[in-house]
């Protein structure tokens, strides 16, 4: 059974990483997820999960995932919203899978995959 | 909405819209009544009496993109489609607290769906708010206490620490999640 205590064991040892993170915080790219009324209804809550699993499992420390409220395209959600590098890339209709797309090939590779994103449909 | 778990992240939001510092969330299951209630309680900036009267109708809403907001409405009838109830209190400057109850046996009753997650991600995703979440039934009570948490772990290591969120997972899994099991 998991306890407190487990996290403060837990604590002790991140501590000693936290220097070495800090250094590659730089360049961040920001994600971000409509999570309002439409969002959640539609199956945002699948799309950041795959996100945050994602780039868990890629170990991407320069990019921060968050969730937004209302966007204004209920009918377009679940919406995927990349900031990088002072551009806005705005994905939407988003499923899980698509989500793990974007972010191999546009978060790791760097090309905006551009079948999902508003206009190309 | 197919889960009630989604339509407590939905109210969740509108707390932290609230500017709320405090989000406490409830589930109680009494399977021996065959009846369940979840409650969400914010410190967040309230609402008059004249707002909370509308509130429910699809017609009224604070954000400005649309004319509609479907939240409270949706978790409204969810509670009253299946043998239950519905009520919401607020004060201005104060708080609000929106609470529903179900018949657990209800042919109508949504499942709860996946609770945990939705908890881990408000827990994770909201850095400047605090969340007291409480799981009561027959078989026990759990608490997790994001206050607790950020006592233990310190102002340099955030809850959305991908090696925290890991911890979480599995904390609320066996702390709160197993309490209900697959039984809601």
């Amino acid at each position: 059974m998991k306890s407190l205590e487990e996290l403060r064991a837990l604590r002790e040892k991140m501590k000693s990483q936290i220097d070495n993170r800090s250094v590659a915080s730089t360049d961040e790219t920001v994600i971000k997820v409509g999570m309002a009324t439409c969002g959640i209804a539609a199956g945002a809550r699948p799309v950041l999960d795959a996100l945050l699993d994602e780039a868990d499992k890629r170990q991407l420390h320069n990019v921060s995932i968050s969730q937004t409220g209302c966007i204004g395209m209920c009918r377009l959600e679940p919406i995927v919203e990349v900031f990088q590098e002072g551009q806005k890339y705005t994905y939407i209709l988003m499923t899980p899978e698509k989500a793990r797309k974007v972010v191999v090939d546009h978060i790791v590779n760097g090309n905006p995959v551009k079948e999902y994103l508003i206009g190309e449909q | 909405m197919r889960e009630l778990a989604l339509n407590v992240l939905d109210i969740s939001e509108n707390s932290l819209s609230a500017g709320a510092r405090l989000v406490t969330l409830e589930l109680e299951a009494d399977f021996g009544k065959d009846r369940m209630r979840i409650t969400i309680e914010d410190d967040g900036c309230g609402m008059d009496e004249e707002m909370l009267a509308r509130v429910t109708d699809p017609f009224t809403t604070t954000r400005t993109t649309r004319k509609v907001g479907m939240g409270l409405p949706l978790f409204k009838y969810s509670a009253e489609s299946a043998g239950g109830s519905f009520s919401i209190s607020s004060q201005k400057g104060k708080g609000t607290r929106v609470s529903a109850e179900y018949q657990i046996g209800h042919v109508d009753r949504m499942p709860l769906g996946d609770f945990g997650g939705v908890v881990l991600q408000l827990v994770t995703m909201n850095p400047s708010v605090d969340f007291l979440v409480r799981v009561r039934t027959d078989g026990g009570e759990g608490t997790l206490d994001t206050r607790e948490l950020r006592g233990i772990l310190g102002e340099d290591i955030p809850l959305g620490a991908p090696e925290v969120r890991a911890f979480l997972k599995e904390y609320i899994q066996e702390n709160l999640v197993s309490l209900y099991g697959g039984r809601l």
